[in-house]
């Protein structure tokens, strides 16, 4: 099995490993190879093809988790330029779960925020597997009320399995950590883009997703709970994930459906992390087309569409 | 049983286990010291236990005879209810769910929405009720509690929120995470006026809605004894693979950490309410209540 491919994708798995065999094999025998690859090639293509336009829950939920997806700062190396990271609450840590920082987009001057997973489990470990603490969405309110100061706007990218469940966790009052910025994003007098690119988990993630365009990469999720826990607590079963999975409405289709988010943003065929960069450029268009949008909107009207849009949620 | 394993919450997720209520029949027996109690003296006490001072976790209808004024109650958004936009089944409906919530509540859903007065002081009230599903949060209780800001906006009317909620309610989805969204926007609302809020803290406060409107008051209160916070204490065992302090997420142990301002006990929370409004209100100083 390869590792490198989710077990629903090892059908395709199988038959690159084919293409990669011929490659090498030499050209005196009778068959054209170049040919046959081509054939194989296509043939694939076709796989993957088939294989995602049918994707049940827990498979997106899969994908939103894969590995090799692509993370925050993958997208801020692509999209971005001259990024200045900015650590710290100003009061207890510096964060390393969640990163942020100023940068340019079409040079001109924004806010960046977002969680940060790591691939190893070194960098897991340092970034608490993408877990903030209370102290990281307080320097990420720091950072938006800079933003607001300087005019400059808002873009968070959030991939979190949930804020961190920990006992410094509950003295520093991770509750009131999250409901602030809630609070203070829902009024905050600059444009707010946001983007769930893999995990939108449960309180944690929303903590980052209060704007004024909530964007989903096609196969990422966005739920009250992650499906385990769901499966657990309603079902008390572990062999009810995928039921759970289901009935959670948490993919970026079923979301847009119910009018939760605003728009869904391709990924390329099989997937964010078969190509970074055709990933990046998608939602590089999608970001700029919107905040060219929000731009044009006099701030007044812009936080009361903010409101209302709210306000709809569950009408 | 102990009391944290009564407590399944999972990160914002829902609570169903409703055994620390009010017991039924003559007698009862308390769930802290295990004495024996006249039910109808339990009830003269607004079920605090007379032995060891255990605050009994009580209905939204309870909450507003004890404390708001007698007259002049006007119920607001009564007509609110819950939908079952996502079709929802796990190993039961969550339309059947509903039906038999309503039915054992008595309500529509998990929050009741009251315009009244303490002690003379016109406010709105916002009552959560743990016994309907776990007191979780749906659309049906964040279009509510909405309502209810807006008549405080509308008239410049303190608001006071009585919570009890194991977090959002799981069967509506991601409807359901976003309603703290809009309970915290509405409040930033309120908040931009400088109209007060008062929220009080009851067991339990957990998951969505303490991290959202629960920890959002300008004052901030809890009853002893109340579980208040964001993680269920199970998950953060498996998470930390520690042993949880004594009194973990207890009441006393917010106060110590400086997350609210004071715990006070249900025989003072008008007392102090309306004295604390009269201030922030400039009124004069309301008569203090003398209990029984």
């Amino acid at each position: 099995m390869n590792l490198d491919f989710l077990d629903f994708e090892q059908p395709i798995a199988e038959l690159l490993a084919k293409i990669e065999e011929l490659r090498y094999v030499t050209t005196d025998s009778k068959i054209n190879i170049s040919q046959e690859i081509a054939r194989l090639e296509a043939k694939s293509r076709e796989l993957t093809k088939a294989i995602f336009s049918s994707l049940d829950a827990m498979q997106v939920v899969k994908l939103a988790r894969h590995p090799q997806r692509p993370h925050t700062l993958d997208y801020i190396e692509r999209i971005f330029t001259n990024f200045d990271e900015l650590f710290g609450d100003r009061h207890f840590a510096k964060g390393t779960a969640i990163i942020g920082g100023t940068a340019r987009l079409n040079d001109r001057p924004v806010m960046i925020i977002g969680q940060q997973k790591g691939r190893t489990t070194k960098e897991n470990l340092e970034r608490n597997f993408a877990m903030p603490n209370p102290e990281e969405y307080r320097k990420a309110l720091r950072l938006m009320e800079m933003a607001e100061k300087f005019q400059l706007p808002v873009f968070t990218f959030i991939d979190t399995p949930g804020a961190y469940p920990g006992i410094g966790a509950e003295e520093r009052n991770q509750s009131e950590a999250i409901s602030r910025n809630l609070f203070a994003m829902s009024k905050l007098r600059t444009p707010i883009i946001c983007t769930v690119i893999g995990e939108g988990g449960s309180g944690g993630a929303l903590a980052l997703g209060v704007g004024d365009k909530v964007l989903m990469l096609q196969y990422s999720i966005y739920a009250t709970i992650s499906p385990e826990g769901c499966a657990s607590i309603l079902w008390r079963s572990q062999d009810k994930l995928a039921e759970a999975a289901e009935a959670m409405h948490l993919t970026a289709e079923k979301l847009f459906k119910l009018k939760l988010i605003d728009q869904i943003v391709s990924e390329p065929l099989g997937g964010a992390h078969r190509n970074y960069e055709v990933m990046a450029q998608n939602l590089k268009q999608a970001l700029i087309d919107d905040l060219t949008h929000l731009r044009k909107m006099p701030m007044d009207k812009l936080l009361q569409s903010r409101y209302e849009k709210l306000m709809s949620f569950g009408r | 049983m102990s009391w944290f394993k009564r407590l399944i919450t999972t990160k914002i997720s829902t609570n169903y286990s409703d055994k620390k209520g009010v017991p039924e029949g003559i007698w009862a027996k308390c769930n802290a010291c295990n004495a024996p109690v006249y039910h109808a003296e339990l009830e003269r006490n607004l079920f605090v236990c007379l032995k060891c001072g255990y605050h009994f976790r009580i209905t939204a209808r309870q909450r507003i005879d004890m404390f708001l004024d007698k007259d002049g109650r006007y119920e607001l958004a009564e007509e609110v209810r819950p939908v079952d936009r996502l079709k929802f089944k796990d190993v039961k409906k969550y339309k059947d769910r509903l039906a038999a919530a309503q039915e054992a509540a008595g309500e529509n859903d998990a929050l009741v929405a009251m315009k009244g007065r303490v002690k003379g002081i016109q406010v709105v009230g916002t009552f959560f009720d743990f016994s309907f599903i776990g007191g979780s949060m749906g659309a049906a209780v964040g279009e509510k509690f909405v309502c209810a800001v807006d008549a405080c906006f509308a008239e410049r009317l303190p608001l006071i929120n009585f919570s009890a909620s194991g977090g959002a309610r799981m069967q509506e989805g991601l409807i359901s995470l976003m309603q703290m969204a809009k309970t915290s926007a509405a409040l930033a609302k309120l908040a931009a006026a400088d109209i007060p809020f008062i929220s009080v803290l009851t067991d339990p406060t957990t998951g969505g809605v303490s991290a959202s409107l629960a920890t959002l008051g300008d004052i901030i209160i809890a009853e002893p004894g109340a579980l208040i916070g964001f993680a269920g204490q199970r998950v953060i065992e498996q998470t930390v693979r520690q042993q949880l302090p004594e009194g973990f997420q207890r009441s006393q142990f917010l106060l110590d950490h400086g997350a609210i301002d004071m715990i006070v006990s249900r025989h003072d929370m008008r007392n102090i309410i309306a004295s604390l409004l009269a201030k922030l209100l400039h009124l004069e100083q309301p008569p203090a209540d003398e209990f029984n």
